[in-house]
């Protein structure tokens, strides 16, 4: 199994010895996983290894049971409001008013994380998304794909360091994803980036690193230079115990 | 940007959804107002009965009316997981606290404008004489009430039963905004001496005080995973 560890000079993201426990279940065993300024992490896994778990306790939503977690070297339970700023999250649930518009769901969101000129932001974003033209309509009358780019432009908002997307490219339709795709590449760089994704594809299309976790622990983590998608197939195959 | 301009913006949030809606303010008002006429069937109030029974009526209806408008407010912010984004913001959670209580306590106060002369007309009590001490009052039990409710309805929106555990848990900790509300009530309308008054309202004072910031400070861990 190979190590490494965020490249860039600057540790955005450090999760150390991170372990989960809802009751008797163990959600996450003993999780290090770092991402450096700039960089982007894929994490792959089948469903229940822990994914959106790690990366609600990244975002600060959720304490681990035990083990550390810093970001840009801060401990977020004694500054969790301040880096919360620095962070931008695309969950499973689209984070979204169905009772609001477009505009105006990421407007609030601007508004909430004082982002200077809210108005021309939230304009920008939709017009980023491909939404432009439906951003006065009210959120319950997108369809599952335009809320999902909604959803991001929501994380994006407010122009975060750390970008963490769950699974953001469930419900995206070809062209969507494809964008979206797009988009991660011209971020590349400029933010620490964890992605968690079932495809194994996507995932390395747009990472630096990828990772595939297990039953709540790391159980593959390697550089992706040569975005060898074959390569991450067989050894997803290998640690989940499945046909490649 | 202030912490006060946040919670604006959350008010705003909330009260866009609702005036887009009406969910919440129908459901209350309507239920207000049907408690009112059949207390007034149940009770057949006299000239001189009216003014005992009136604020024993308006309390109750207004315990269960924002029962009605409690159980509903951190509903929009389950769908979609809209609370666990609030708390990502960069802002203290207490925050969200705060903005859920003023959107809940102006939702009260609308419908106890509309209440207040709909029961006084029933009962036949002119309220004019009293107003500002009576909206002075029910200012300061609504705050409670809504201080309390606010934080339960944080507490039960993720259980199935939340429209049962609500009142359950609101009644027995409310009780004192109730009591004392129904007793200040009836002493203002009744023309008591201020020296009777004064222990109640006192009371709804350190009530209010108490629970607005307890409501504040723990919101955080209510609404933690």
């Amino acid at each position: 199994m190979h190590s490494a560890h965020g490249r860039g000079s600057v540790q955005a993201l450090a999760l150390q010895e991170i372990t989960k426990c809802f009751g008797p279940v163990q959600a996450l065993r003993g999780v290090s996983l770092t991402v450096g300024d700039g960089e982007a992490l894929a994490v792959f896994g089948p469903n229940g290894a822990g994914k959106t778990t790690l990366l609600k306790i990244a975002a600060t939503l959720m304490r681990p049971t035990s083990g550390t977690v810093r970001i840009l070297g801060a401990d977020p339970s004694h500054q969790a409001p301040q880096l919360r700023r620095l962070i931008g999250l695309v969950s499973h649930q689209s984070y979204l008013y169905a009772g609001l518009t477009g505009f105006e769901n990421l407007l609030f969101t601007a508004r909430m994380y004082g982002v200077p000129d809210a108005r021309a932001r939230a304009h920008a974003l939709l017009e980023t998304v491909g939404l432009s033209h439906r951003g006065g309509d009210l959120v319950r009358t997108y369809s599952r794909g335009m809320t999902q780019r909604l959803s991001i432009a929501r994380a994006l908002v407010h122009d975060p360091r750390i970008l963490l997307l769950d699974e953001p490219f469930t419900g995206l339709d070809r062209q969507a994803a494809m964008a979206f795709r797009d988009l991660l590449l011209a971020m590349r760089g400029t933010r620490a980036i964890i992605l968690t994704t079932h495809s194994i594809e996507q995932g390395v299309a747009v990472s630096d690193r990828v990772a595939i976790l297990v039953d709540g622990a790391v159980a593959y983590e390697a550089e992706n230079g040569a975005r060898d998608v074959g390569t991450v197939e067989r050894v997803y195959a290998q640690c989940v115990g499945v046909p490649a | 940007m202030t912490a006060l301009t946040a919670v604006r913006h959350l008010l705003w949030k909330d009260l866009v959804l609702e005036l887009r809606t009406r969910e919440i303010l129908t459901a209350m008002t309507i239920f207000a107002m049907l408690v009112a006429v059949v207390f007034n069937f149940a009770f057949s109030p006299s000239p001189a009965d009216s003014l005992r029974l009136l604020p024993g009526m308006l309390w109750v209806t207004l315990a269960f009316a924002s029962t009605l408008g409690l159980s509903r407010s951190f509903v929009l912010e389950r769908d979609q997981q809209c609370l666990e984004a609030l708390r990502l913001l960069p802002w203290d959670p207490g925050l969200i606290y705060a903005g859920k209580f003023l959107s809940n306590l102006l939702y009260l106060l609308a419908v106890e404008a509309l209440l207040l002369p709909a029961l006084a007309a029933i009962a036949g009590v002119r309220l004019l004489p009293a107003g500002g001490a009576l909206i002075g009052v029910l200012l300061l039990g609504s705050v409670g009430l809504v201080a309390v409710g606010t934080l339960f309805s944080a507490m039960s929106v993720h259980t199935r039963i939340r429209e049962v555990l609500l009142p359950v848990l609101l009644f027995p900790l409310a009780s004192p905004v109730l009591i004392n509300g129904t007793r200040a009530t009836l002493g203002i309308l009744g023309g008591w001496p201020w020296a009777d008054i004064l222990p109640g309202v006192r009371l709804l004072v350190a009530f209010d005080v108490i629970f607005v910031v307890v409501g504040y400070l723990v919101f955080e861990y209510v609404v933690e995973e």
